[in-house]
């Protein structure tokens, strides 16, 4: 089965369950008054649950012959051609740069992120990237602080505020 | 109407109204430049700097301005490095591209900047006109009338996705309309699907959900794919001679006037947008060409080069017509624009030209502006800004991912939402991956809340749903809805029978 009907098969599961919370698990919580109302929390819900999984077997059967989107060039069977480690590594780096954002503060974060980045995508000019990166993460923090006027902590938290 | 251009002249013409169109044409062209980054994710990245304005007319003169820069630097990189970022520009490759491989890249750069102003001019011409009398009627709609429109609108973005992609078009927008249920929402002022977790008691964040749609399957894709990055390497010196000749532009005049007109229509469809316009417009002209022009398609045709980028700009334009005047967007990128005026708390639909003038006709204004702006800026420092052609993507990728993150950061201030931008954004990869289009995604998820609203009440108002036989137009509309979901992929099974 090709992946654009699996990835069906998967939205058609969570629409299903999505469907049962709106069916089975919404209208007990509903006060008395509410329940006069012609419309509950749960109708639209229930109404996109139906459509949404009769929506996904209509993909999942391949009724709709399946082409391929213009201008759209990349394709899963050339999967082995593609860097995939340094997409991997990349998106743990950002989710490692969400949760450090606290508590090694921003400044610190921010120029790991960009200079790690670099490296890992094969920058070698550490002459270049060090200070490209220090000037980018202070530079930004100074504009957001300062001239947007949202706090973000710059240091880490074991230096305080 | 000759008040509300006043008021528009009046206020685009602001000091600060005409910054935001210069700093946003220029930094759209930069960044639209930049292979694999196409206008809704850099209007998404631009959007937490909008907001900050606080002014919202100012606000989406900026992203108007970004809008448009995007397109003209995107179809740079086509013309330069044969590098669509988006599908919208892929036609402008097809001669762009063999023009400079001939050495006439400024020539091609030329051409195609007269052509987008040419198309966005005629376009902001037309919307002139339309807007305004759309509008008005527009105005006797009632809450039923709304809910049905907005049913068709997510229809036709479905049926305009392309053959095979309808029903995968309708399930992202019905996931759309589903992402918009989580959250405590005004009216029912009851938690719905958080499951138990407080970050989801507000909903998900649009932005967060923009960039996740947008930004980084795009750039992932260039970290996957380098040769997606393309090579700027030689072609800087070509750029230089900008000269067209009086017999070009005699050439290419007819086909900016047809394709303007046409792409403006198309523009106006919900779901139709740039893409199929400048491929349309590119077809049509190859179609009525003469013989020995027509053999010149594909090997550097001025004429073209021209078609798809005056359909393209033209149909950016038009597809301000429906976001204006009904509230409902026909792009992608529209549905970014709604949402940053939402955030405003602005509500666009017929009511705006009444209620909030000087936001409805200073964004047209601007577009006029923004053209010229485009034109008289850009085409002399092309030269300049094709320079960050050459930015490598060892710096381009983090700086990109590093944008999207803050954008998401600065709008909810908590890394949760990062995380969730992230798996997000891995989820988009994958479903890019399957080829399913991801606009029809957010719009759901934008309109999901009006649509819900606009339900309700009709509801309410007749106690049931007997509204949907009771109000003709209602009907009329819901009937054209389905007919738009079931008719294509009819169309193509009794095709591919035959």
């Amino acid at each position: 089965m090709a992946l654009d009907r699996w990835i069906a098969l998967i939205i058609a599961l969570v629409f299903l369950i999505y469907g049962h919370t709106a069916f089975f698990g919404m209208d007990d919580l509903l006060p008395p008054i509410l329940k006069r109302n012609p419309i509950w929390p749960s109708t639209f819900p229930k109404i996109l649950s139906v459509v949404g999984v009769l929506a996904a077997i209509v993909v999942i059967l391949n009724v709709e012959k399946s082409a391929k989107q213009v201008g759209d060039d990349m394709d899963i069977s050339k999967w082995r051609d593609y860097r995939l480690s340094d997409a991997v590594v990349l998106i743990v780096g950002m989710m490692a740069y969400a949760l450090s954002l606290r508590s090694l503060g921003f400044l610190a974060a921010t120029f790991l992120f960009l200079a790690l980045g670099g490296l890992l995508l094969g920058e070698r000019r550490f002459w270049l990237l060090v200070p490209v990166a220090s000037v980018a993460s202070y530079g930004i923090w100074y504009l957001v602080d300062s001239i947007l006027g949202i706090y973000m902590t710059p240091y880490p938290a074991f230096l305080g505020r | 109407m000759i008040e509300g251009l006043l008021l528009g002249i009046h206020t685009a013409l602001s000091l600060k109204n005409m910054l935001m169109i210069f700093g946003g044409c220029i930094v759209g062209t930069f960044i639209g430049m930049l292979p694999g980054l196409g206008p809704m994710s850099i209007i998404a990245i631009m959007i937490p700097v909008a907001i900050s304005l606080g002014d919202p007319a100012a606000a989406l003169i900026l992203l108007a301005g970004v809008y448009y820069g995007a397109i003209f630097g995107g179809s740079t990189s086509s013309i330069l490095i044969n590098a669509p970022g988006v599908a919208s520009t892929v036609a402008t490759s097809f001669d762009g591209y063999p023009l400079t491989r001939q050495g006439k890249a400024g020539k091609a750069l030329t051409i195609a900047a007269i052509s987008s102003f040419a198309g966005g001019t005629i376009g902001a011409i037309l919307l002139l006109f339309f807007a305004p009398t759309l509008a008005s009627v527009a105005l006797l709609f009632h809450s039923s009338e709304y809910f049905a429109l907005m049913v068709v609108g997510l229809s036709a973005i479905a049926a305009f996705a392309g053959s095979g992609q309808v029903f995968k078009a309708l399930l992202m927008t019905i996931a759309g309309l589903v992402l918009a249920t989580i959250g405590e929402g005004a009216q029912f002022n009851m938690p719905r699907f958080t499951m138990g977790i407080m970050d989801l008691q507000s909903g998900i964040g649009f932005i967060t959900l923009a960039m996740a749609m947008f930004a980084i399957p795009e750039t992932l894709f260039l970290v996957l794919d380098p040769a997606r990055s393309g090579k700027a390497s030689d072609k800087q010196s070509e750029i230089s001679n900008l000269r067209i000749t009086r017999e070009e532009a005699k050439k290419i005049a007819p086909v900016v006037g047809r394709q303007s007109i046409q792409g403006f229509l198309i523009g106006v469809m919900p779901g139709a947008g740039a893409t199929i316009a400048s491929f349309l417009g590119y077809a049509v002209e190859r179609n009525i060409a003469q013989k020995d022009e027509r053999e010149e398609f594909g090997k550097g045709s001025v004429k073209g080069l021209a078609a798809p980028e005056s359909a393209n700009n033209a149909a950016c334009t038009g597809s301000f017509v429906p976001l204006l005047t009904l509230g409902i967007p026909g792009s992608g990128t529209t549905a970014i624009l709604l949402g940053a005026l939402i955030a405003l708390n602005v509500s666009p639909g017929p009511r705006l030209m009444q209620d909030q003038p000087d936001i409805f006709w200073s964004v047209i204004i601007s577009m006029y502006i923004g053209n010229v702006v485009l034109l008289i800026l850009n085409l002399p420092l092309i030269p300049y800004i094709a320079k960050v052609l050459t930015v490598p993507r060892t710096f381009l990728i983090p700086f990109i991912l590093f944008f999207t993150l803050m954008g998401a950061y600065i709008g909810q201030n908590n890394a949760t939402e990062l995380l969730f931008l992230v798996g997000m954004g891995v989820a988009a990869t994958i479903l890019r991956f399957a080829s399913y289009p991801l606009a029809p995604l957010l719009i759901g998820f934008i309109l999901g809340p009006m649509l819900e609203d606009n339900f309700s009440r009709a509801t309410q108002l007749h106690d049931g749903i007997g509204f949907i036989w009771e109000r003709p137009m209602t009907a009329v509309l819901l009937l054209a809805a389905i007919i738009l979901i079931v008719l294509p992929p009819l169309r193509s099974r009794a095709k591919q029978k035959s």
